[in-house]
């Protein structure tokens, strides 16, 4: 029984070791600001959510598009749960191309609640042409896309500095502390004040890189939550019925001599 | 010493079996609920139609969460013809003037109540559908007179954004 | 099939039973004798059934939202993670299911080289496991593609390519997989219905494992033969039933820790990055069950030998009823050999660990010596253990643990019929 508890646990820390392996290859240790959405218990700020979409549209949506969202997302629960009336004004904001109509043209109309959020650019090529030939990512599930996750976006946002004496950037690339290979073609993107929040919050550049991640991370895994919440139930009711089928078992091996 | 004992061991397998059976209904839930409408689907509630070209006596269909909606102008001899009906003679009795809010237009689904055909418009007995599949007639106010079909067509909820524009949903 | 003679009680069940003996077969399942000194090592049979049937019913629900078309792939893995009910939850089951499958298949395949019991006469059901584990490499490694992210697609362009190595026709056949000159939706298409399709094929193989297996009855660690049934075995239900639940219940809740805790822990970032045939990954890693196998492939400088070689790996496995000679089944009678297996051990380990890492430096040297000993292990290492060790005396029974240092029966049997 021991061994056995033993050797799955070597083995999950092995392969959990493979994969900090993997991330280690960055020059810098990454930032660690702390998530409230981390841990068992785990669960997003929604002010910070909040705070972090309003980031998001007035800075990164001018290049970042979240295609797999769309804007009810922003109201159900377990993310920034803006109210299904404030999100109704957030959309019609935006201009979704629909159509054909019944003459058989495209038209422009007011963003609902059932549409993807709205790209700036009308496909990868233009987004790749219009930045200096850098394509920015999607940023739907940026955070999970990325080794280090919450922490490396958040790093990266913080790690803008000049660069070290002798080492020289082209035009259009910036150099970053973070960044594998410490070169990055986005320009600096958020400096203090870069928004000013409607809940009152100081737009620090620590704020607005705390507050934008926890929404990406949101964004790339809307039902963490829900997970968290389904999963801790989950191991406590394992851990009952696993009690209940050891005694049961103790009570029908102890019919016979042998021991289990 | 030996009454006890089964008792004791009886409880322990109840429970264990009680317990289990909690266990595997939670884990089934998901893979049945899973088929249901995902959350993509639900949000598409409403669309909006474009009524103003629609000439008396004519009528369109637009399509609505995957199904045909019928918007019909009606004439005011069709009117007539659907408020004339007795409820008693229906097979089932809802009131013109609970179908159609602005008499004028007809808004309903085009979908038989008997198995899902789509019924033709200006056919049947009682000049207004009738379903080829199965030879359900039904009125100008597209309620089932003749035929298997049991219920009238079903009108979704709707209302007028203004006089030119319909929004089902 | 059944040990002795079973008689339904009621008459339909007599009626139904002379047409169609599936209450025999419960019978025999039920009652099936086994050895009562099995320790834990002994369930992942079943957590291993478990297993399959798991993937097979969460991938059935994936396929019915899954599209696999290379422009909608990875769009509708995100429709799954997002909109479909509990989508995230079946997914995540499945990704990680697949890792608890290779983990209780490897705890599987040690303790039968453990204790021996790819051993006459259980050859079929070992050569039966190892098409198994094959097959599920393949199933694996297909479902990897599935996603579309960027591991799917360079991982299936790095691994077909490994049959361009073959002389002459290599490139045809790398061609004829793709469906194309580069993998591409063809290949995606193809891909998701052989996934499909493996899991079936494995289904069929485990009911002929497990009837392999029925035959002679499950070796133990002792790895004697008992007299069934005897005083020594204990009836399949309840006694093992309860005792695999029990087992089957620890594994699930380290299954469900990955599954809510750290669902992407064993997965790689990159294959959350839309596939993109322009632009190749920094590095790329296989899943970690897969390692050992690509650190044995690029030990070796030469490309066709490094597929010959990785294939081989898996070839030894097939033939080890044949390699190890030793007539004592069981480790625990086996000082020496006890001593090797766990070196072996620590080798497919270290192999796994430079498998995930660059093939540079340090670490292709590393992954050179642990191939060479993998092979030495199987190739020369049990040949020559067989004849030379020394084996403690064994015992003629469970019950009657008088150590009489007789050798097992069957071994007795075979050797005076050489």
């Amino acid at each position: 029984m021991k061994i056995f508890l033993r050797f799955t646990l070597i083995l999950i820390f092995y392969s959990l070791n493979i994969l900090s392996l993997t991330a280690a290859e960055k020059s810098h240790e990454l930032l660690k600001p702390g998530w409230s959405f981390k841990g068992f218990f785990g669960k997003f700020d929604r002010a910070s959510l909040q705070r972090g979409y309003q980031v998001y549209t007035e800075v990164c949506a001018a290049c970042h598009s979240m295609k797999y969202l769309s804007y009810r997302n922003l109201f159900e629960t377990g993310g920034p749960e803006f109210s299904e009336d404030q999100v109704k004004i957030i959309a019609s904001q935006f201009e979704v191309v629909d159509g054909p109509n019944s003459e058989g043209e495209m038209f422009t109309r007011p963003a609902r609640l059932s549409d993807n959020f709205v790209s700036p650019y009308a496909n990868d090529q233009a987004a790749t042409a219009a930045n200096g030939g850098a394509y920015p990512p999607d940023m739907s599930v940026l955070v999970k896309a990325r080794t280090g996750g919450a922490d490396y976006i958040y790093s990266v946002l913080m790690g803008y500095e000049n660069p070290p004496a002798g080492i020289s950037l082209d035009d259009g690339v910036y150099y970053n502390k973070y960044m594998p290979g410490n070169k990055i073609k986005m320009a600096k993107p958020l400096s203090a004040g870069a928004v000013e929040y409607i809940d009152g919050t100081e737009a620090t550049e620590e704020q607005m890189s705390k507050d934008v991640v926890a929404f990406l991370s949101w964004a790339a895994e809307p039902h963490l939550e829900a997970r968290h919440k389904i999963g801790f139930k989950a191991i406590v009711y394992l851990i009952i019925l696993t009690i209940l089928v050891y005694f049961s078992m103790k009570k029908i091996w102890s019919r016979i001599e042998s021991k289990v | 010493m030996s009454e006890k004992k089964p008792k004791r061991r009886d409880f322990l397998f109840t429970a264990s079996y009680a317990v289990g059976a909690v266990g595997i209904g939670a884990a089934v839930w998901p893979l049945i609920d899973q088929m249901n409408p995902d959350a993509s689907v639900k949000a598409l509630a409403s669309t909006e139609v474009d009524i103003s070209g629609v000439e008396v006596g004519q009528s369109i269909t637009v399509l609505w969460r995957g199904k045909p909606v019928f918007i019909r102008r009606r004439t005011n001899e069709e009117i007539a013809k659907a408020k004339d009906v007795k409820l008693e003679d229906l097979p089932h009795p809802e009131s013109d003037e609970d179908r159609a809010k602005n008499p004028e237009w007809l808004v309903m689904l085009g979908v038989c109540t008997h198995l899902g055909c789509v019924p033709l418009g200006d056919k049947g007995e009682y000049g207004g559908w009738f379903c080829p599949c199965h030879g359900s007639h039904y009125d100008t106010s597209g309620r089932i007179r003749k035929g298997p079909a049991p219920t009238n067509m079903e009108v979704p909820k709707y209302e007028f954004v203004n006089s030119n524009i319909i929004k089902i949903g | 099939m059944s040990d002795h003679e079973y008689t339904p009680k009621s008459k339909f069940g007599k009626w139904f039973n002379d047409r169609l003996p599936l209450l025999s077969l419960a019978n025999h399942l039920t009652d099936y004798p086994t050895p009562k000194n099995l320790n834990y090592w002994w369930t992942f049979g079943g957590i291993l059934t478990f297993c399959l049937i798991t993937q097979i019913v969460t991938g059935l629900i994936l396929a019915m939202h899954y599209i696999a078309h290379a422009d909608m792939a990875f769009e509708s893995v995100e429709h799954i993670m997002r909109n479909v009910n509990y989508g995230w939850l079946i997914r995540y089951v499945h990704a990680n299911g697949a890792s608890m499958f290779f983990l209780a298949v490897y705890i599987h395949i040690f303790r039968s080289l453990y204790y021996g019991s790819y051993k006459s006469p259980r050859e079929i059901i070992w050569i039966l496991g190892m098409i198994i584990y094959l097959l599920m490499m393949m199933a694996a490694f297909m479902g990897y593609v599935l996603p579309w992210g960027q591991m799917s697609f360079w991982g299936a362009t790095v691994i077909t390519n490994l049959f361009s190595a073959i002389p002459l026709v290599g490139e045809s056949i790398v061609t004829w997989l793709w469906g194309g000159y580069s993998v591409d939706n063809p290949t995606l298409t193809r891909f998701f219905s052989l996934h499909y399709l493996i899991p079936f094929l494995i289904l069929g193989l485990v009911v002929l494992h497990i009837w392999a297996l029925h035959v002679p009855g499950n070796n133990n660690p002792i790895g004697i033969d008992l007299k069934k049934p005897s005083k020594d075995t204990v009836p399949f239900h309840p006694y093992i039933v309860i005792k695999d639940l029990f087992a089957l219940l620890l594994f699930l809740i380290i299954f469900a820790f990955f599954v809510f805790f750290s669902p992407n822990i064993l997965g790689h970032a990159d294959n959350y990055i839309e596939a993109n045939p322009l632009v190749t990954p920094a590095h790329i890693v296989p899943e970690w069950y897969l390692l050992p196998f690509y650190a044995i492939l690029r030990s070796v400088p030469d490309k066709l030998l490094g597929v010959i070689a990785m294939f081989s790996a898996i070839f030894v496995l097939v033939i080890l009823p044949w390699l190890d000679t030793s007539k004592v089944r069981s480790a625990v009678f086996r000082p020496l050999y006890k001593q090797f297996y766990w070196i072996l051990f620590a080798d497919v380990i270290i192999l796994g660990y430079v498998g995930a890492m660059p093939a540079e430096g340090l670490y292709l040297l590393v992954a050179r010596v642990a191939t060479a000993y993998y092979f030495l292990h199987f190739l020369v290492i049990l040949p020559i253990l067989g004849s030379k060790e020394k084996t403690l005396d064994i015992p003629l029974s469970l019950t009657e643990p008088v150590l009489g240092g007789s050798p097992n029966e069957a071994l007795v049997r075979n050797k005076k019929e050489i």
